[in-house]
């Protein structure tokens, strides 16, 4: 470990990995500070990814490919099951492999890994990050940094201790809990969503291929829900219901900010990525790929700050965030908050409808389009978000 | 006074808590969790976030 580094990223995950790869790619010396003993583990996530958004960043490889998707599955709350085929070839991915190889691809340009480091504070230098303060192995230390990017995840303090407003409002968080069940007998290359209050209130629980007859199999519930009912209880419930006795090799739980983009994601010294800057999609929960075109997109402009020496250049990223990617999120926000409030009757008249178009005929914006035929404002914003024909 | 309880040997350190915590009031590392009772003001928004029941507020006792 040097005693200074040019870019300083918290969090090893996808996000964290990608912004340190372009960074170090346009010459910036870049460590990787992460909490965790490993690399890509424990996993927190469904692991569901479309093919076009990882190819942007990675060969696609058998060795962290689990599943090819090329169906989406709705089951209605009265049973109903309306199975469609993307227009778009997916894939449920092995996170515990993928990460490796998306942090290796960021190392093998050079940039430093340390493991077990858990950042516990921030430097400043007149109003401006300047590094960090991290444990590792029982040690406490300080790192000078000219920038700071954070990919700490759900749970990311270090905006906060820059001043940046990142905690979540409670309603807008979908806690999740999700086992990897083996012995699992389902379609291999559907994705099959859950809709309706006795499964999972304003939400969807979903069952996820993957290789070798298991899935993960999972719910989130927001903030509001969580009051009452646990997301636990509800997939207890369900897994009592529907596979009573399967095996389950994993167990997890874990965090979804179901929301825009952060109001703010840069300040002087320091850039926000991934889930820490809230760059997940609202609509369908998905963080892998907008993660990691958050961290391209940070790692790039960090790394053009520093070989320019031009340090304010960072608080260009907020605006090419939101031209890339934050502002479709907002179209994904407004269409989220037309269906999470859906009647059981609701998604029951929707799965009918749509059960009565041919098989080849199915697209997901058509059963968008079905579902929100009342609010003629959305429809505008499906058309600008899904292939609607 | 801290009214938030951490059930002991329950957590999956997932950071939900964390993540929707107003005070920055919670200390997650790999393996562990806090509560910092300087900075909590027992609002609660971590026990409903929590997917797995770890938290848990408990009501004051009344004195007397």
């Amino acid at each position: 470990m040097k005693n200074e580094y040019d870019v300083i990223v918290v969090g090893g995950g996808p996000a964290g990995s990608t912004a340190a790869r372009f960074a170090v790619e346009q010459g910036a010396s870049v460590l990787m500070l992460e909490k965790d003993r490993d690399i890509g583990y424990p996993v927190r996530c469904g692991e569901a990814v479309s093919r076009a958004g990882i190819e942007e960043f990675i060969e696609p490889d058998d060795a962290f490919i689990s599943a090819t998707i090329d169906k989406f599955g709705m089951v209605a709350p009265d049973g109903t099951e309306v199975v469609l085929p993307l227009e778009q070839i997916g894939y449920v991915l092995e996170r515990r492999i993928f990460d490796y190889e998306v942090a290796k691809l960021a190392a093998n340009k050079g940039a430093e890994i340390v493991t077990r480091a858990y950042v516990n504070g921030l430097l400043f230098e007149d109003k401006k990050v300047s590094g960090v303060k991290f444990e590792h192995k029982g040690e406490q230390h300080e790192l000078k940094a000219k920038v700071v990017i954070a990919a700490d995840g759900v749970e990311s303090r270090v905006g906060r201790w820059a001043g940046i407003k990142t905690y979540i409002d409670f309603r807008e968080m979908e806690s999740c809990v999700q086992i990897t069940a083996s012995n699992i007998d389902v379609d291999p290359n559907t994705l099959l969503f859950y809709f309706g209050k006795d499964v999972a209130p304003e939400g969807y629980f979903w069952i996820f291929p993957k290789r070798n007859k298991s899935a993960n199999i999972g719910l989130g519930v927001s903030g509001e829900i969580g009051k009452k009912k646990s997301a636990q209880k509800y997939l207890d419930e369900f897994m009592n219901n529907h596979y009573p006795n399967a095996p389950f090799l994993t167990q997890i739980a874990g965090g979804v900010p179901s929301s825009i983009t952060l109001e703010k994601i840069s300040a002087p010294g320091i850039i926000l990525v991934g889930d820490a800057a809230r760059q997940v999609n609202p609509l369908s929960g998905g963080g892998i790929v907008s993660g990691m075109i958050g961290g391209k997109i940070g790692g790039k402009i960090v790394g053009k700050a520093i070989k320019n020496n031009d340090l304010n250049h960072i608080l260009t990223y907020d605006k090419a965030w939101g031209d890339r990617l934050g502002k479709r999120h907002e179209i994904f926000d407004r269409i989220k908050d037309g269906i999470y409030n859906f009647s059981d009757e609701k998604f029951n008249s929707i799965a009918h409808a749509f059960v009565k178009v041919p098989f080849e005929k199915r697209t997901l914006g058509k059963l968008f389009k079905t579902a929100l035929l009342n609010k003629p404002s959305l429809l505008i914003d499906i058309a600008k978000v899904f292939i609607v024909k | 006074m801290l009214l938030i309880e951490v059930i002991p040997n329950k957590c999956d350190f997932c950071g939900c808590c964390v993540g929707v915590c107003p005070e920055d009031a919670i200390e997650l590392k790999e393996a562990e969790i806090k509560i910092i009772e300087d900075l909590c003001t027992n609002c609660s928004k971590c026990v409903w976030a929590c997917p797995i029941e770890v938290l848990k507020f408990n009501k004051p006792q009344k004195k007397g």
